[in-house]
């Protein structure tokens, strides 16, 4: 299992903060699990349609497409960030 | 070490500053920056905002911030207080402060620390315009005051 975070509007257009799914294959990487998360619906393809800006973290670490995931990760999606 | 926290209260940023310079004598040069909640913002009117964030990694990510500046430039100590949750126009946002021997490297530690703050630490702000409630959209803008820091 990974646990999964949204946030900001990401997490409100999916209606969904955090949960845990199961890992399909050892060999996940970022890239697969979005795969995944786009199989879900319409909502979830457009959420994380190609051309949409969003970011990933890796255990708090700022991940891209390959980065590897394994169970026990905890995997963030969330727009560009806007602070300060 | 760098001084991060992320909260809701507000900060008293003299009192914060001093927590850098008090019992110093080697401190030649404090720079700081507060960023402040604009009444308006892309031709629209902001009448509050709300600032999440992702806990445990904003402060990460600032930490490493801070980290990296401190790897830059010849810096004594760095400081970053951010806030969340709900504001209003006129409040405080963010504050840095950088110390060091000679103004040079606390002004340049300074802006890098934000520039990178608002291109890598996990906050996002959400406006309530006169147009509805709207999440503010990352600024192409930022990410060239980021990059130019590269190389």
């Amino acid at each position: 299992m990974v646990t999964l975070l949204y946030f900001a509007s990401l997490r409100e257009s999916l209606s969904c903060s955090r949960e845990q799914v199961p890992l399909a294959a050892p060999t996940a990487t970022v890239e697969s699990l979005i795969d995944h998360l786009r199989s879900r619906g319409e909502r979830w393809a457009e959420a994380f349609a190609p051309g949409r800006s969003f970011r990933v973290a890796v255990n708090q670490q700022m991940a891209d497409a390959a980065t590897p995931v394994k169970p026990g990760d905890e995997i963030a999606f969330f727009p560009p960030v806007t602070g300060g | 070490m760098p001084i991060v926290r992320v909260q809701e209260a507000d900060f008293d940023v003299g009192r914060e500053l001093e927590v850098l310079t008090g019992g110093r004598t080697d401190v030649g040069a404090l720079a700081s920056f507060v960023g402040l909640v604009r009444s308006a913002n892309d031709g629209r009117g902001v009448s509050a905002m709300t600032l999440e964030h992702y806990p445990g990694m904003t402060e990460r990510a600032l930490d490493d911030i801070c980290r990296e500046a401190a790897s830059r430039w010849d810096i004594l100590e760095s400081l970053v207080i951010h806030r969340v949750g709900s504001l209003e126009p006129g409040d405080r946002i963010v504050l840095v402060g950088v110390t060091s021997a000679h103004r040079g490297e606390a002004f340049a530690a300074c802006e890098f620390i934000m520039d990178y703050l608002k291109t890598r630490a996990p906050f996002w702000k959400k406006e309530a315009t006169s147009e509805g409630e709207k999440w503010v959209e990352a600024r192409a803008s930022d990410d060239v005051a980021a990059n130019r820091w590269k190389g």
